[in-house]
């Protein structure tokens, strides 16, 4: 089979020599391919605005010994375009498509995450939802088609009927009173709720969340998925989390005022110091 | 496999970005072919440039001083500052001769798939630039690329508080290329920039 054809998500891209680039796709069919992109990150490039990452493109592909090179590609949702224009979607977008590439294997096929990973980037860039909780949603959903479903009301033990107070990542989600290890954490009931609702995509109960289960409901769906794989996931450090409670970090009305450099650790902490010396 | 030195010399002419075992070969057979007064003249170079060269305190350029000869010049305007990711961006702007105003590199583009973000950049290094007055636009100049774009957005963000005019290099249709060849999101952009025909 030297010609294939198949649909696919671009996952990430990675320098290959003077012009080209691997391009990391999920496809439909086959699962995770890797394949060489010619001539892709010159400007007159064919097909390169169409193997960026979070594109859905139809590909044609040439098998070689190593690596495949794509011969023809065409989109089918520009989602990367739409999502590159908001800080906060680009870092929990490229969270999802980390997470779709450690969940995957190389010629695998993997419907089920394929699908969901599409109908995310789909929510995300379509704005229909707080990328946070689209995020958390995909990565619960993600976990759950690759065996790993946590459990938000009966123990992860025992079965014991929930709902339970305690959470242990170890454990696989919450535990009751008899079967809770020790160090197990205690998040506040409504937290619960809401990554249950994440999970079985109950956006109504999702939406109407406050702020601070929201975050808490991130760092355990964070926790949970960094406990599982065996490598951590680079790009979840980076995601910039909208909070709905919080004042909206930038005003418009402060004028920039100079920040001395030698004091300033960060790009926040040098706005921060900007904003309390004006 | 060779011994000694002529493989210490393919190992190491092997470790430089896009040079893979065969091309390390014929490298080093090349230059054990050479006059040794083109080699010398070869590693002086290497030399020099590796004690002399370092990146400009100000923008981040390659510099042989503390400032590059950009910053250092004072006939460049000091209102506007082009954004751009690396140091080659400055070279191929240059080479249009438009723009007469002054440089900053980030080192990179905010990539959280690859660790990289937005602390990881020279962004802090811009923000006391702009503390200056004098600065009135900054042009984001990183590349067309869904980290650069992400990484445009994020300046512009910090940006457009301070008062400043920021704006985004176009993007579009390649002058000499045919307009059936090019893709979808290109052409959005093009009709997205289009503008009014002056004649």
């Amino acid at each position: 089979m030297p010609l294939y054809r198949d649909e696919g998500i671009v996952l990430r891209t990675q320098k290959l020599g003077e012009a080209d680039r691997i391009v990391t796709l999920l496809t439909r069919g086959l699962g995770k391919v890797r394949v060489v992109g010619k001539g892709v990150r010159r400007t007159k490039s064919r097909f390169g605005a169409r193997l960026e990452p979070a594109m859905m493109v139809d590909v044609q592909c040439y098998e070689g010994r190593n690596l495949d090179t794509v011969t023809q590609a065409e989109s089918l949702a520009s989602w990367g375009d739409v999502l590159a224009r908001d800080y906060t979607t680009y870092t929990a977008a490229a969270a999802m498509l980390e997470t779709a590439d450690r969940l995957t294997e190389e010629r695998e096929p993997n419907l089920q995450q394929y699908l969901l990973l599409q109908g995310a980037l789909r929510s995300m860039a379509e704005g229909l939802h707080d990328p946070g909780l689209v995020l958390d949603a995909y990565l619960l959903r993600a976990l759950a088609i690759a065996g790993w479903a946590p459990s938000f009301h009966d123990c992860a033990r025992c079965g014991a009927e929930g709902p339970h107070r305690a959470f242990n990542l170890a454990a696989g989600g919450t535990v009751c009173p008899v079967c809770r290890p020790v160090g197990s954490a205690a998040p506040a009931p409504e937290t619960l709720s809401l990554l249950a609702a994440l999970l079985a995509g109950d956006w109504v109960v999702a939406d109407a969340s406050q702020g601070r289960h929201r975050r808490e409901g991130s760092t355990l769906a964070s926790a949970f998925l960094q406990w599982h794989l065996e490598k951590g996931v680079r790009s979840l450090r980076l995601v910039d989390r909208r909070d709905p409670d919080a004042q909206p970090r930038l005003d418009s009305r402060v004028t920039w005022a100079p920040a001395p450099l030698s004091v300033v650790k960060t790009v926040e902490e040098a706005h921060a110091a900007a904003q309390a010396q004006a | 496999m060779y011994e000694g030195v002529v493989q210490d010399l393919i190992d190491e002419l092997g470790r430089l970005p896009g040079v893979g075992p065969k091309s390390a070969q014929r490298i080093a057979f090349h230059l054990l072919q050479a006059d040794a007064i083109d080699v010398k003249r070869l590693v002086e170079v290497l030399t020099e440039v590796k004690a002399k060269v370092r990146f400009c305190e100000t923008c981040g350029n390659v510099a042989e001083s503390e400032q590059c000869r950009i910053c250092a010049d004072p006939r460049r305007d000091g209102t506007a500052i082009c954004v751009v990711e690396e140091p080659k961006d400055v070279v191929a702007i240059e080479r249009t001769r438009e723009f007469r105003g002054r440089y900053h590199v980030l080192g990179g583009a905010i990539s959280p798939i690859d660790g990289v973000g937005p602390d990881d950049l020279r962004i802090k290094e811009l923000m006391t630039r702009l503390a200056s007055a004098e600065v009135t636009e900054v042009i984001i100049a990183t590349d067309p690329n869904l980290e650069g774009e992400a990484t445009a957005s994020y300046l512009a963000r910090f940006l457009r508080p301070m008062g400043l005019r920021v704006t985004r290099l176009a993007s579009g249709l390649p002058v000499g290329g045919d307009l059936e060849y090019a893709d979808e999101v290109t052409l959005g952009r093009a009709f997205e920039g289009r503008r009014l025909l002056d004649v």
